[in-house]
């Protein structure tokens, strides 16, 4: 029992790139688009981030660098990456209507290879690895809240004993979901993914709502991975470290049901089951099957929702279609 | 305050070559019903999508209260207070009716005063909504409702209605012309869009009517009939009776026994539904959408599962076929051809991508020696059905997907009824086409059962049912509510059996 307590507990740095990964897909289909190239836009928020601090610490020197102000951009420069390829989805789905899959998948090799290639130019630039200094590296994966909270039994390592970037991928999620539930424009944007006609018949600006969620959903995807190089992977490049981590959180929205408190404790169950096979070993047991849980649980999950035929649980309806107002 | 809300001065809109409208003049006025009368495909509805800032006209110019307007988006629409009931809703499936209707409104959004208004709305024209409830849990009259709500909570004075009764039931339609009377009287002008003569007679003040994409004329209801309109429909003179022979030797077919079937979430879709079809019969099957009709089809066809029952075919040599348990191509190999057009007619039956006689070939493709397929008998087909039902395309090989609605079902019900099966199937086998091809089609279906097939005919225009089928089963909820003799029934008896589940044991 305490080992699943501390298993759960471990599981919050992986957890926090994935929710935030997942929250940013989530916006995105919520109008209607759905990029398939959250892989490519994780990617390149993972080596951005790095750069923008490397580049900062730099800039300023390493004993004149702050943590805070590092953090903050850090994630400007994974949300700017992240923005610039929701931009490109959008205008090559909403603006050109080419095929939302195709260009999804084409932004996954993008994503990557973009990142790749930056990663490399940085490491021959700086002639080794990139990374940031150790003060800095600390402050990325320090935990904030006060210490005699962690102590509360079981549950104290799981809910306070976790870096700061898992607060505000919660905080995210609560404001997305207030936006969907009790702003009108979060009505809009449903409306948009739900029923373009209606939308705009109704006098919707479509073209606006599904740029702005694709480039804002974009963003956030892409401060998932930003997380992931700076904490799991201890702020230091290593190319393949990040490899299925979007399409987890692509798998993560379908079984959150599109719903942004879902992702909260989805990505903590996601986490958990990805780093279970450090926790418990089962003999005869492969660790690669471990991994591959998160994915037999999506489709379980899949096959549940679609056997109680649940409207309310459904994606969005018009998801993956392109609209066009004078289509006959 | 001027009559005159909105006019309409030489209106011209093309989509690539085809014209949809042109020189179009049109009137409306406050405090009148106007009906936009046309077949389908002369282009009532985009006349009226332009007027909804769907469409721009290519050329031509929109007076709102005297002064030229530019409608560019739905938004624009609203502002000059014109809103459009489209005739497929436009509303959120999954969102309450209260926050459909305040989709794209300014305002800030407060739900109980909301609901307040539309409770408002509701108690001046005589209609019922709860703003509560979720869209997907409504009927199609009540979603029908709630976009109506929608456009009046805009303030809309000019209300444009497509085809609102395509989907009701005689008692839903008169409900909904009550409520239309009311707003008349409250000094807003309406549009129906139709092309249901009776309706229009009943309902309007004026009837605007469009042929073939032009403006003809406009017309006092009070002092026009349903042959004139007609005639100014078509263009020239038509005789509106269907040929309706009687064929002597009537013998069973198809008998049905006890067919119940139901659909994946455990409902019941049929319910014990017992018939016989005879040959040198057309039987009709009239029903609220959605009472079992596609089931009931499907079910004969081998496309449905079976739960109880027995559905026999009786063939040439008397001998009684089991088709329970057989698969949909031993079916077709039996003798029952299939015509059903569904709504969405290229979702079944046709592929949109391919042309006329590779559509044809869908049926024939056994046929071919080894691997090959034999394209001369579906080309011929082709050829006859697009001379014979005057499907307008530049060739047989021109994609399906890109011909006019009217048109697909042309080649949908052609290719069917060429086969000449001793059972023909056919549901909403005229939705969507011009009286002349409608005839057309009756003409096929009568000559078919002369021919002493067994036809079936669900339908959705009891007029059609009435004057075109010998019998007519009634469907409720799945279970047979009649079998009424076509000859001799009524209007009123049919809808009164169409809303009364299990049919006249409950109704007396």
């Amino acid at each position: 029992m305490t080992n699943l307590f501390a298993l759960i507990a471990a599981a919050g740095t992986y957890a926090t790139a994935l929710m935030f990964g997942t929250l940013g897909e989530t916006l995105t289909e919520k109008s209607g688009n759905m990029n398939l190239g959250v892989e490519g836009i994780m990617y390149m928020g993972g080596i951005f981030g790095l750069i923008a601090a490397n580049r900062y610490e730099a800039l300023v020197g390493e004993a004149a660098s702050n943590g805070f102000l590092a953090i903050l951009i850090a994630i400007i420069g994974a949300f700017a990456a992240g923005a610039v390829a929701g931009l490109l989805f959008s205008f090559i789905t909403v603006t050109l209507r080419a095929n939302q899959n195709v260009t999804g998948l084409a932004m996954t090799t993008f994503g990557t290879g973009v990142a790749k290639f930056a990663g490399e130019h940085m490491r021959n630039a700086l002639g080794g690895y990139v990374s940031v200094s150790n003060h800095l590296k600390a402050s990325f994966s320090l935990k904030i809240m006060p210490s005699f909270l962690q102590k509360i039994p079981f549950v104290g390592k799981i809910l306070f004993g976790q870096p700061h970037f898992f607060y505000l991928g919660i905080l995210v999620a609560v404001l997305m979901h207030l936006f969907f539930t009790k702003t009108k424009k979060g009505l809009y944007l449903r409306a948009v993914g739900e029923s373009p006609v209606t939308a705009d018949a109704a006098g919707i600006n479509i073209t606006k709502y599904r740029y702005l969620a694709t480039i804002i959903g974009g963003g956030i995807s892409a401060i998932g991975g930003m997380v992931y190089t700076m904490t799991t992977a201890g702020c230091v490049w290593i190319e393949a470290s990040l490899g299925g981590v979007g399409w987890l959180s692509v798998a993560l929205v379908i079984f959150c049901t599109w719903k942004p408190l879902n992702a909260i404790w989805g990505s903590m169950l996601f986490g958990s089951l990805m780093i279970m096979y450090l926790w418990i070993i089962l003999p005869f047991f492969p660790t690669e099957l471990y991994k591959i849980l998160p994915y037999v649980v999506t489709i379980v999950v899949l096959i549940i929702a679609s056997m109680r035929n649940n409207k309310e649980k459904q994606p969005p309806a018009n998801l993956g279609l392109n609209y066009f107002r004078e289509e006959r | 305050m001027q009559n005159c809300a909105i006019e309409l001065k030489n209106i011209r809109k093309t989509f690539g070559p085809v014209v949809a409208n042109d020189g179009i003049n049109l009137q409306i006025n406050r405090g009148e019903i106007l009906c936009l009368l046309g077949e389908n495909g002369s282009g009532k509805t985009t006349l009226m999508n332009m007027l909804s800032g769907i469409y721009q006209p290519d050329s031509g110019s929109i007076y709102a209260n005297g002064e030229e307007v530019f409608i560019r988006s739905p938004h624009d629409a609203y502002k000059y207070g014109i809103g459009m009931i489209h005739q497929h809703y436009h509303l959120v499936d999954v969102f309450t009716a209260a926050q459909n209707i305040i989709l794209g409104l300014d305002e800030k959004m407060d739900i109980a005063a909301v609901n307040d208004k539309v409770k408002d709305i509701c108690d001046r024209y005589g209609f019922q909504v709860d703003p509560r409830k979720k869209v997907y849990d409504m009927s199609v009259s009540q979603k029908q409702t709630v976009e109506i709500v929608k456009v009046l909570y805009r303030g809309a004075e000019i209300l444009i209605l497509d085809e609102p009764t395509a989907v009701l039931t005689p008692q839903e339609t008169d409900k909904l012309f009550a409520v239309l009377r009311n707003m008349r009287a409250d000094g807003k002008a309406i549009v129906l869009i139709t092309h249901k003569l009776a309706e229009v007679l009943s309902v309007s003040d004026k009837v605007a009517i469009l042929r073939k994409g032009k403006y003809i004329a406009t017309v006092n209801t009070k002092e026009t009939s349903q042959q004139e309109l007609t005639d100014m429909m078509v263009g020239h003179s038509v005789t509106l009776n269907i040929d309706r022979p009687k064929y002597d030797k009537p013998a069973d077919k198809l008998i049905i026994e006890g067919l119940t079937v139901t659909d994946r979430e455990g409902i019941k879709r049929l319910d014990n539904v017992s018939f016989t079809a005879k040959t040198g019969e057309i039987l009709g099957v009239a029903g609220i959408a959605g009472s079992g009709q596609r089931e009931l089809l499907e079910s004969i066809t081998g496309l449905y599962p079976i739960t109880s029952g027995s559905i026999k075919f009786v063939n040439d040599k008397s001998e009684n076929i089991e088709l329970v348990g057989k698969t949909p191509m031993q079916i077709r190999q039996v003798g029952v051809g299939m015509g059903f057009v569904p709504e969405d007619r290229l979702g079944m039956g046709l592929v949109g991508s391919m042309g006329m006689t590779n559509n044809m070939m869908l049926r024939s493709w056994r046929k071919g020696k080894g691997v090959f397929f034999n394209k001369k008998e579906p080309e011929n087909l082709a050829n006859k059905v697009w001379k014979d039902l005057e499907v307008v395309t530049p060739s047989t090989e021109f994609p399906v997907r890109r011909m006019s609605g009217g048109n697909i079902q042309k080649v949908l019900v052609g290719r069917e009824i060429a086969s000449r099966p001793p059972v023909l199937l056919t549901a909403y086998a005229v939705r969507g086409l011009d009286i002349n091809t409608s005839y057309a089609i009756y003409n096929l279906l009568t000559e078919q059962k002369m021919n002493g097939s067994a036809v079936m005919y669900v339908g959705e225009e009891l007029d059609v049912l009435l004057e075109l089928c010998d019998r007519i089963l009634v469907l409720c909820a799945g279970q047979v509510s009649g079998i009424v003799d076509a000859r001799k029934t009524t209007k009123e008896e049919i809808g009164l059996l169409m809303t009364t589940v299990g049919g006249s044991k409950e109704a007396n």
